[in-house]
C-alpha cells in the first residue's frame, strides 16, 4: 500500500538522551508525572495508543499522539474508552506493545476489555489516573478510589496486576515495568496512578531515546499447525500466543476455551483455566518489591501507596521526630497484593496505619492478611483532597495513644 | 468437500445455527468466495462481535477473533494498523453490530478503516431468545414486544453511508449468488466495506411470528424485489403482507461505492507491513 499522505513530521522530537552531566550531578529534566508515563512506555517499545481524552490522564494522550508518530507507530483517538481498550487489544493480538490512559469514569468503561484481555491473555498496559468518584465525581482532585476497581471492577474472578507509582521518576520506570510484566506474564497491566503524581513536577533523568526498542514478543515454542494449542502454557504458566498472520491460524474468544482456543462449557476445564490465570500473575510479587523508609526498627508502621506514601514519609519524620518508632512500607504492587512481604515487613508491629485517599478499599487487605492480631488504625479520606502530613501525624499519634500501652 | 475440509474446523463441528437459519446459507456462500480468492487464510483474520452470526468466525480455520458485544470494529481497527498488511472480516449482526455496537460503526465508517463489514441482519436477537433488535419491522412480535413493536427500525445501509463508509452494499440470504458477487466487490475495495445481508432467524422470529417455515421465510424475502417476488397471495404460510410483521421492500446490490484514503493511509502507516511489531 502507497503511503498516500504522511503526517507532519512531531512538533517536538524525542528528548535528547540526557547529558551524563559531571557524574556527581548528573543532569536533571523538569518532568511532568503524566509526560513521565509517556516516555517510560515509548522507551519500553510501545508503538500503539489508542484513548479517549479524559482529566487528568489527558498528557498521556497528547504526548503520545505527538510523538508516535515520528517513532513508526500511530496514535487513535477512539470514539470511548471501550473502543480505545479494544482498539490497544487488537494491536498487541498483531504483535504491538500497546497501551491506553483514562481516569476513573474512562476505567469504569473499560472493565469489560480488561476482563477479556485477562482470559483471552493478551498484553497490554491501562493507565488509571485517579480522581475523585464516583460517577464524573471531582474533575479534577485527587483520589485513590479505583484501587478495588483495578482487582474487582470486571465481572468473574479477574486475576489482576496493579501497579502504583509513586513519585514522578516511578512513573516512568512503572510504566516501563508494566510493559515488561505485561509481556511477560501475557496479561493487562494497570498503572494506576493519582491526580497528584500524573500533574505534578519533578527533576528526573529521562531515559536514552536514541535506545533500540526492545525484541518482538516471542511465539509460541509449539510449531504451526493442526495440532497447535494456542492456549497450551509455557513451564511459567503462560499462554504464549503469536501474533495474527505469522503463519499460525487460531481461534481467540472471550468464551471459556480450552488449550486449543475452542469454546468450553466444561467446569473443570474453566475451573482450571481460572487457577492458571491466578497462578501466572502471582510472580509479579516478586519483581515489583516494596519500598520501605524507616522501617528497620518501626515500632508503627505506616502502609501507604502513590502520593499518600510521598506524604506518609514526612509524616515519618515528624514522628521520629518525636520519639515515636515510625517507619513506612510502601507497596508498588496493589494486585495481586504482597502476602507474604507485607506480612513480614509489618511483623512485630504494635500499630499499623494504612492512609490511603478512599473509604478504606486497601487497608481491608491490609487487615485481612495481619489478621486481628495486629492493632490497625487505617488512615482513611475521601472527598478530593490529600492526607497532609501534620493528619497523619496527629492520627498516628492518637490512635498510638489508644492502642498502645505506654 | 474439499473446500470445507481446507477452510473449515472439524473440530469446532456440529455448528451451533438452528435448522432453516439463513446464516448457514450466507456462511456457505462466504466459503465459496473465500475458497476462490485466497490460496490461504494464514494472511486473513476474521474478527466478531457476540451473537449467533459472530459464531461463525470459530469455524474458519484462519486468524479468528471473537470479540467482546458489539465491539469488533474497535479490535479490527487496532489490528489493522499494527498490520496493514492483513486482510480484516469482521462478522457482526444486528443487534451486535446497531443496537450495542452502533457507535463503533459509525465511527469505523467514518474512519475508513480499510476492512470488510459483513452484518448478518435477522431483525432480531436470536442468541438470547428472540428479544427485539433494531433492525425489527414495526408491529412484529418478539419476546420483549409481546404488543408487536412500537419502534422504527434502522436502516443499516443508509447509515453506513451517511457515516462515511465507502462501500455501501445489500444482500440477502435468498439470492446467495447475488451475495458471493458483491462479497467480492466488497473485498476489492480499498477502505470500510459495508455489506449488510438480510437472512432470517426461523426459531424464534420466524415462530413468534408465525410465518412458517425457514424455506417459507426465505422465500418471503423474495418480496424485497418485485421483479422476483412470489405471489406471497397464494402461499398462506408466508408473512401475511396485510398484518404487517414483513420487511418493507428493500433494494440490494451496491448503493455507494468512492474512494478516500484510509486510516492507514491518512496515518502514514502501511508501507511494508509489520511496522509497529518489530
Amino acid at each position: 500500500m502507497s503511503r498516500a499522505r504522511r503526517l507532519p513530521e512531531p512538533t517536538r522530537p524525542l528528548p535528547p538522551a540526557a547529558p551524563a552531566g559531571n557524574g556527581a550531578h548528573p543532569t536533571l529534566t523538569l518532568v511532568q508525572g503524566n509526560e513521565a508515563c509517556a516516555r517510560g512506555a515509548l522507551a519500553a517499545g510501545c508503538r500503539f495508543f489508542a484513548g479517549y481524552p479524559i482529566s487528568p490522564s489527558s498528557e498521556i494522550a497528547e504526548l503520545m499522539a505527538r510523538e508516535l508518530p515520528g517513532c513508526g507507530g500511530v496514535f487513535l483517538q477512539m470514539e470511548d474508552e471501550m473502543a480505545s481498550l479494544g482498539a490497544v487489544l487488537g494491536a498487541s493480538l498483531g504483535g504491538a506493545r500497546a497501551m491506553t490512559a483514562t481516569s476513573g469514569p474512562g476505567f469504569s468503561l473499560m472493565q469489560e476489555h480488561l476482563g477479556y484481555a485477562s482470559l483471552a491473555e493478551i498484553p497490554c498496559v491501562v493507565v488509571d489516573v485517579m480522581r475523585g468518584g464516583p460517577s464524573t465525581g471531582l474533575p479534577t482532585l485527587p483520589a485513590q478510589g479505583d484501587v478495588m476497581q483495578a482487582q474487582w471492577g470486571s465481572h468473574g474472578d479477574r486475576a489482576a496486576v496493579v501497579l502504583a507509582p509513586g513519585g514522578v521518576a516511578e512513573m516512568l520506570e512503572l510504566t516501563r515495568v508494566a510493559f515488561e510484566l505485561a509481556e511477560r506474564l501475557r496479561t493487562p497491566v494497570v498503572v494506576l496512578a493519582d491526580e497528584v503524581i500524573a500533574h505534578m513536577r519533578e527533576g528526573m533523568r529521562l531515559p536514552d531515546a536514541s535506545q533500540a526498542p526492545p525484541p518482538p514478543r516471542p511465539g509460541p515454542a509449539q510449531p504451526p499447525g493442526p495440532a497447535f494449542a494456542p492456549y497450551r502454557p509455557n513451564a511459567a504458566g503462560v499462554a504464549e500466543l503469536p501474533a495474527f498472520g505469522r503463519g499460525y491460524r487460531f481461534h481467540v474468544t472471550g468464551l471459556m476455551h480450552d488449550e486449543r482456543g475452542r469454546p468450553t462449557s466444561d467446569p473443570v476445564v474453566a475451573a482450571a483455566l481460572l487457577d492458571r490465570l491466578e497462578r501466572k500473575v502471582a510472580p509479579a510479587v516478586d519483581l515489583v518489591p516494596a519500598d520501605t523508609y524507616r522501617l528497620a526498627d518501626a515500632r508503627v508502621v505506616l502502609v501507604a501507596y502513590g502520593i499518600t506514601a510521598r506524604i506518609a514519609r514526612a509524616a515519618v519524620d515528624a514522628l521520629r521526630d518525636q520519639g515515636v518508632p515510625a517507619g513506612l512500607w510502601r507497596p508498588r504492587l496493589l494486585w495481586p497484593v504482597p502476602e507474604q512481604a507485607m506480612a513480614q515487613a509489618l511483623a512485630g508491629a504494635e500499630l499499623v496505619v494504612v492512609a490511603e485517599m478512599n473509604r478504606g478499599q486497601w487497608a481491608r487487605e491490609v487487615d485481612r492478611v495481619l489478621g486481628p492480631g495486629v492493632p490497625s488504625a487505617p488512615c482513611l479520606k475521601a472527598g478530593g483532597s490529600v492526607i497532609t502530613a501534620e493528619e497523619l501525624t496527629q492520627h498516628v499519634l492518637g490512635a498510638r495513644a489508644r492502642t498502645v500501652a505506654p | 468437500m474439499n473446500t470445507e475440509k481446507r477452510l473449515l474446523r472439524p473440530d469446532m463441528m456440529p455448528h451451533m445455527l438452528c435448522p432453516g437459519c439463513g446464516h448457514g446459507i450466507v456462511f456457505e456462500a462466504m466459503l465459496r468466495v473465500l475458497d476462490r480468492r485466497f490460496a490461504t487464510l494464514d494472511q486473513v483474520v476474521f474478527v466478531a462481535g457476540i451473537g449467533c452470526s459472530s459464531r461463525i468466525v470459530g469455524y474458519i480455520d484462519a486468524g479468528t477473533l471473537h470479540t467482546t458485544h458489539g465491539r469488533p470494529l474497535t479490535f479490527a481497527t487496532g489490528l489493522k494498523m499494527a498490520r496493514p498488511e492483513l486482510t480484516v472480516i469482521v462478522v457482526t449482526g444486528d443487534g451486535d453490530g446497531l443496537s450495542i455496537g452502533g457507535n463503533h460503526l459509525i465511527h469505523a465508517a467514518r474512519r475508513n478503516v480499510d476492512l470488510t463489514c459483513l452484518l448478518f441482519n435477522n431483525e432480531v436477537y436470536g442468541m438470547t431468545g428472540g428479544q427485539a433488535a433494531p433492525t425489527t419491522v414495526r408491529g412484529a412480535y418478539t419476546s420483549t414486544t409481546p404488543g408487536g413493536n412500537r419502534e422504527t427500525p434502522f436502516d443499516a445501509a443508509r447509515l453506513a453511508e451517511a457515516a462515511g463508509a465507502t462501500f455501501v452494499a445489500r444482500a440477502q440470504s435468498y439470492r446467495p449468488q447475488l451475495f458471493e458477487g458483491i462479497l467480492e466487490q466488497a473485498l476489492d475495495h480499498r477502505g470500510f466495506a459495508f455489506l449488510e445481508v438480510l437472512t432470517d432467524c426461523t426459531e424464534y422470529f420466524g415462530r413468534t411470528n408465525r410465518l412458517g417455515t425457514g424455506v417459507d421465510l426465505l422465500q418471503s424475502q423474495s418480496r424485497a424485489e418485485p421483479a422476483i417476488g412470489v405471489d406471497l397471495a397464494a402461499r398462506p404460510t408466508l408473512r401475511p403482507v396485510a398484518e404487517t410483521a414483513v420487511r418493507p421492500t428493500l433494494p440490494m446490490g451496491v448503493f455507494h461505492q468512492s474512494r478516500r484514503p484510509t486510516l492507514a493511509e491518512a496515518l502514514g502507516v502501511g508501507g511494508g507491513g509489520d511496522e509497529l511489531a518489530r
